[in-house]
């Protein structure tokens, strides 16, 4: 006998059956049955943020940071819903796991362009993994637990799920998940084992091999970084990730070449562009990573692992496309390769990494110090060696910090990092660390900041003080949007057209403001201090770090460049001179 | 450096383009279609004809024919994005498969009098079109076959008053006893 209840009691229930703790959200006309029904209970807790986006990417934080989990959130018709939008294109491209309740106006009133009505789902659906408008109270209980199954389960991603406010008030039978295979979306999992011997085979006899993970490896679980760990431990292959990927591969170990791509370590593309096997796994072949595609490592043979298969061809072509998630897939392979143990060429391998050596010793993301003013690439190492040996989470706001963090900042385990990578929102981070911290009440959450992308998402310093969540802000301020900067000085004369933070606020007085601590330092003598101030105070921090306000966020491969055509630190010579007319027509 | 160089993939003309026609069952479900013409614009593919009908009605299942036509890659991508769709039950490509039979229904309005309006009923029986309708100064004329069929009917009933064309778009199954 099934449990009679409104519309907005099955939302929560619902939530309830589906182990959602915490849930992120705004109130407004259209939802207010389902707050009612949230104020009668007390097992799914409410986060009330300060703008319906920053209720998506905390709960993007969320997720990302509890492995496995989905985020949830539920705003208001109308604004509500659209204000959702850049989270919810942001959750698709970063593929995170996240399901969005939206308030819809009355089933009668839809089309009527009633008050604090949109067509959500018309506005969503090209944002969303799959969306829903429930027309009837009957199809709720089951859209509410399909739309969890089809977030997370596949390539994960957003889910909204529209409902008409006299659903709500409408009474139905509830009816618990169940474990049945939903009738149409099945993803593969399990990779096709003659593939995957086949890959093996082409590993074994690889001279100059590479991996190149991404964060599909994160996504797949933490059960799939060991099965990486031991796999490359097994090979003893060098491995590259992606921007979303860190944490999957310990930094610490020697294998570890860094991150790859536009922004990566020189030894990193290099490695990538020479290799002769590069094994892809739960990465995509994106434009940041391949730089110019025609000159995309020429040489090699091709393995992609990947669970979405229009992932496998889409911008590279692979020679072995391996469909599958990648623990299943890496749990294959490392049991074909114990079972076969292969030898492998220990002498071309050894040779591999005395060039590998040879380009790290490169040394690409050195910098030249200062005494007088912090530099940013200072300012993080110095973030990183008073952080490391604490349960440290990091997110990022979008621009040159964001990849200096990803450089300077080395991550050991999977989930400790969250960032806009695919849509590359800015206002990301502090949304996101306030849903990490929820999480994760007594770790350490900062969130690298540019002083340009902070004031995206600055209201959310409310929800940080309201809900006493200590999140500190790591501001590199160099009073510029540096990477639009950098650009300008590189693609466009030097003409720093609008990029230039004018007025910028007080961050200080804008903590104390929100009723949070502020920090301001542009001393590198007086910096170490001024960080564990930050880390030991009770509350949310802003801290105000004033940088090297040029300084050029390197080695880059340039717009149109190949991997071995790298800018290093040490350029010297004239930056504007570097990219040519076409490759200024590309973002 | 010889090539100008960009980092995005090449547009890819120098590879063949083909016209495939694809067969995706789907549940008949408020949006369907508009997610699936939202994929084909959103990333840039081309509709040809596109025609979609419930088929099964008890499970309320749709099959949408759609004819495209890209490079083998893009084929493929189109396939694996329409399969990844939640609604989406299956893909088949009826032109990977073989000779696959396509059909679409053609209605043909011809206005004209006297010696005009003589050759359009000639030609129309010619080529097998049905007369739906007959007034004395007109004609809509029915016409099933092969897209080509329709094509050089149009083509040739414009040099006979042909004003007006409206077209169902293609239907198609796989020949032989297998079922999709």
């Amino acid at each position: 006998m099934s449990e009679m209840m409104t519309g907005a009691e099955m939302v929560v229930r619902a939530l309830q059956d589906q182990g959602v703790e915490h849930l992120f959200g705004y109130p407004g006309g259209a939802v207010l049955p389902i707050y009612d029904a949230i104020f009668q209970q007390d097992k799914v807790k409410h986060v009330l943020v300060r703008h319906e986006q920053g209720a998506v990417h905390a709960a993007e934080g969320y997720a990302r940071s509890g492995a496995g989990k989905v985020g949830c959130v539920l705003v208001t018709s109308g604004p509500g819903a659209t204000n959702a939008v850049t989270g919810l294109t942001d959750a698709l491209l970063d593929s995170i796991p996240v399901v969005v309740i939206t308030g819809q106006v009355p089933t009668h009133l839809i089309g009527s362009d009633a008050f604090q009505e949109c067509d959500t789902v018309g506005i969503t659906r090209s944002c969303t993994k799959h969306n829903y408008l429930v027309k009837s109270i009957h199809d709720l209980p089951r859209i509410l637990h399909e739309a969890f199954y089809v977030a997370a389960n596949g390539r994960p991603g957003p889910v909204v799920i529209d409902i008409p406010k006299d659903i709500q008030f409408a009474t139905g039978a509830y009816s618990r998940p169940r474990d049945n295979q939903h009738k149409t979306y099945r993803p593969v999992v399990k990779g096709d084992l003659n593939k995957i011997k086949a890959a093996v085979e082409l590993i074994a006899g690889a001279k100059r091999p590479v991996f190149y993970t991404g964060g599909g490896v994160i996504n797949s679980g933490p059960h799939a970084s060991a099965l990486l760990r031991e796999l490359a431990r097994l090979t003893g292959f060098p491995v590259t990730s992606t921007l979303m990927g860190l944490g999957a591969f310990p930094a610490a170990d020697k294998q570890w070449l860094g991150m790859l791509g536009m922004h990566g370590t020189y030894e990193a593309n290099l490695a990538m562009h020479d290799c002769d096997v590069m094994i892809a796994i739960g990465a995509r072949f994106d434009d940041r990573i391949t730089g110019r595609i025609d000159a995309f490592s020429p040489r090699s043979k091709k393995i992609h692992i990947d669970i979405d298969p229009s992932s496998i061809n889409k911008n590279v072509k692979v020679d072995i496309g391996i469909i599958g998630d990648c623990a299943h897939v890496l749990e294959d392979m490392v049991r074909i390769w114990r079972e076969t143990s292969p030898q492998v060429d220990k002498s071309a391998l050894a040779a591999w990494w005395t060039q590998i050596e040879g380009w790290r010793g490169r040394r690409s993301l050195a910098y030249k110090h200062s005494d007088t003013i912090i530099k940013p690439q200072y300012a993080l190492e110095r973030l990183h060696a008073l952080t490391k040996d604490r349960n440290t989470y990091i997110t990022t706001e979008v621009g040159q910090h964001q990849m200096w963090a990803a450089q300077y900042l080395h991550f050991q385990e999977p989930n400790r990092w969250m960032t806009s990578g695919g849509l590359g929102t800015m206002g990301y981070g502090l949304p996101a660390a306030i849903g990490v911290q929820m999480k994760h009440p007594d770790a350490l959450v900062i969130d690298v900041a540019g002083e340009a992308s902070i004031l995206m998402n600055m209201q959310e310093m409310s929800t940080a003080v309201q809900y006493r969540l200590p999140v500190k802000i790591f501001i590199l301020n160099n009073e510029y949007m540096g990477m639009v900067r950098q650009w300008q000085e590189l693609l466009h004369g030097g003409r720093y057209s609008e990029s230039y933070s004018q007025s910028l606020p007080d961050f200080v007085k804008l903590a104390e403001a929100y009723g949070g601590h502020g920090i301001r330092c542009d001393d590198p003598a007086k910096l170490d201090a001024a960080i564990m101030e930050m880390i030991e105070t009770p509350g949310p921090v802003i801290f105000d770090c004033h940088v090297a306000k040029e300084e050029n966020c390197f080695p880059m491969i340039p717009s149109g460049k190949a991997h071995n055509e790298m800018i290093l630190p040490d350029f010297e010579g004239d930056t504007g001179e570097i990219i040519d007319a076409k490759g200024k027509q590309l973002v | 450096m010889s090539k100008p160089a960009t980092h995005y993939p090449n547009a890819p003309k120098s590879q063949p383009t083909a016209r495939h026609t694809l067969a995706v069952i789907v549940d008949n479900e408020p949006g369907v279609l508009a997610r699936i013409a939202g994929l084909f614009s959103g990333r840039g593919y081309n509709i040809e004809s596109l025609t979609v009908s419930e088929t099964e009605h008890e499970k309320h299942l749709s099959r949408i024919t759609v004819v495209t036509s890209g490079t083998a890659n893009v084929i493929d991508q189109i396939k694996a994005h329409l399969d990844r769709l939640v609604p989406v039950h299956r893909v088949v490509d009826l032109t990977e498969q073989g000779e696959a039979i396509e059909r679409e229904l053609a209605l043909i309005k011809v206005v004209g009098k006297g010696e005009q309006r003589v050759e359009a009923m000639r030609l129309a029986s010619a080529f097998g079109a049905r007369v739906l309708d007959a007034s004395l100064t007109s004609f809509v004329f029915e016409l099933t076959g092969a897209t080509e069929e329709i094509e050089r009917f149009i083509k040739t009933m414009t040099a006979v008053g042909l004003t007006e064309v409206s077209r169902t778009g293609i239907a198609a199954m796989s020949r032989g006893p297998e079922s999709m």
